[in-house]
């Protein structure tokens, strides 16, 4: 049993060497509570911890309701962000926590299947997982088919949509849905996704219960955050916080510069936030005025002899290049702001037109896109534009600051593949 | 027909983005609803257009039938739902 105010509630252990079944449930208790799970979920106030932070219970909800006897529960391991670690480590430090809770929730809406999807690109995530599997296999409980998914690592392959239809149809593309909410199927069975840090809090509050779950963070927010922090820090960490601490409480206690120029947070969908609010608790609540989330959980830490511009570029390029290309504005859009980001950052003689431009672009892409690819992008650009508006109007007038031509960069970007090299199924 | 009936409620024109090709039909048909952007995929107005303005909307069911795509579609957003053809 852990006690409520206990921390930290995911990650016990050690990662890379997950809990075996046995371990697990001498930590967490091997009994789940009786009565209704899903009043449970629905008092404990939990959100998604995938970036949406959409309540958890509302999710299930409405696939409860959906008819049909065959129902899936997917578990979203995809981490599609390059500045995440969160999942992986927590797949390889507390895999059966995850399991637990797709169980719970795969009993909750009433389905006989449970996909764990991990990306085939982390092998050795994919093997932790396929052992936990094993383990659960030889225990032989009665209960949901757990089975495990590997498709390709892409960035928008993790979107809801994207990771349904790879399921269903081997191709990692997000999907049209015109009517919200939508209900994912595949083939015809309704698919309840949640993400995989989401799955380990419901297997906490199967166990202890909501009232359980809220003895940490506030109302509004309650429970805790796993958070990937990059960029300037001793070493990318992975930290368990309680939502609502101090954004420098948290650098501290990954041992990132605690003075930074700004914060990339939520993800690379995300905003950035200037270093002027490192007093800001981190969690939705006061994070929304100023333009940011709490998001996957994604802190990237820019130092201050970084150039915000030139990693916003690196950045968006990247995501530019992940575009499915499947929408105009996402395919075409994506490139022109990243093509104008690269003005500036080089601070060309084009940078004046060039920001004029990104800024004209960026309203006409958002919101035009099948999925939110486009719109995250846009989030990025606007909050960069915000944020390093000194250091534009140095780049505009030609003087690219020391930042920009030093060759060290905070956000990690995986290589550029080419369009043709992409693989999505 | 024959039977006039006042229309309330509105629609809107909305475009299946990846089915879209961007070939501009919709642009020509439907120039008060729909601009192209500057790689010619529409920009479709999403302000409410009301029903009643019979002219807009026969030009949204030109554009919906013009599309080699088909990806276009009329929404009606009507608070009183009225006989509707399923």
């Amino acid at each position: 049993m852990i006690d409520a105010a206990q921390m930290p509630r995911l990650l016990h252990g050690t990662p890379g060497k997950p809990f075996t079944l046995e371990q697990h449930e001498a930590t967490y208790h091997s009994t789940f509570r009786t009565g209704s799970l899903l009043d449970e979920l629905t008092n404990s106030g939990l959100t998604g911890r995938g970036g949406a932070a959409f309540p958890t219970a509302v999710k299930a909800r409405l696939i409860r309701e959906q008819r049909g006897h065959r129902k899936y529960v997917v578990v979203n391991a995809m981490e599609g962000e390059p500045a995440s670690h969160k999942d992986q480590t927590l797949l390889s430090t507390n895999p059966h926590l995850v399991l637990d809770g797709a169980e719970i929730l795969a009993s909750i809406v009433g389905a006989q299947r449970v996909a764990i999807a991990v990306a085939r690109d982390n092998p050795i995530v994919v093997n932790h997982v396929k052992r936990a599997l094993h383990e659960r296999e030889r225990r032989s409980k009665r209960g949901p088919e757990l089975e495990l998914h590997t498709p390709p690592w892409r960035y928008v392959a993790g979107e809801e949509s994207a990771l349904v239809h790879w399921l269903d149809d081997n191709e990692s593309l997000p999907q049209y849905r015109p009517r919200r909410p939508h209900v994912l199927r595949i083939g015809h069975d309704p698919v309840l996704l949640d993400n995989a840090e989401t799955c380990a809090n419901v297997g906490l509050i199967g166990r202890y219960g909501a009232q359980w779950f809220r003895g940490l963070g506030d109302d509004a927010t309650p429970g805790t955050q796993l958070v990937s922090l990059t960029g300037a820090v001793a070493r990318p960490t992975v930290v368990e916080v309680v939502l609502g601490t101090p954004l420098r409480q948290i650098l501290a206690a990954a041992g990132a510069d605690t003075s930074p120029r700004a914060l990339l947070l939520g993800g690379y969908g995300g905003a950035w936030l200037s270093g002027d609010y490192l007093d800001t608790p981190y969690d939705n609540t006061a994070l929304k005025p100023l333009g940011a989330s709490v998001g996957a959980g994604v802190i990237v830490v820019l130092p201050r002899q970084g150039c915000g511009v030139v990693e916003t570029h690196r950045v968006v390029r990247w995501m530019a290049n992940e575009s499915a290309r499947q929408c105009g504005p996402c395919a075409f859009g994506l490139p022109a702001l990243a093509e104008d980001l690269a003005h500036l950052a080089h601070a060309t003689r084009d940078a004046d037109a060039a920001l004029r431009r990104l800024i004209e672009r960026a309203g006409v892409i958002e919101g035009r896109g099948a999925c939110h690819h486009p719109d995250g992008v846009v989030r990025f650009v606007r909050s960069a534009i915000e944020v390093f508006r000194d250091d534009l109007a140095q780049h505009v007038a030609g003087n690219a600051c020391a930042g920009a031509k030093s060759p060290t960069h905070y956000a990690t970007v995986p290589t550029l593949e080419r369009e043709e090299e992409l693989i999505w199924e | 027909m024959g039977v006039v009936r006042r229309r309330s409620g509105g629609f809107v024109l909305k475009v299946n983005p990846i089915l879209c090709d961007g070939y501009g039909h919709c642009h020509e048909l439907a120039p008060e609803l729909v601009n192209v952007d500057e790689w010619g995929y529409p920009i479709i107005k999403t302000a409410i257009t009301p029903l009643s303005d019979l002219a807009t909307l026969e030009s949204a069911r030109y554009a919906v039938r013009g599309c080699p795509r088909q990806a276009l579609r009329v929404e009606r957003l009507s608070d009183d739902p009225g006989p509707t053809r399923r």
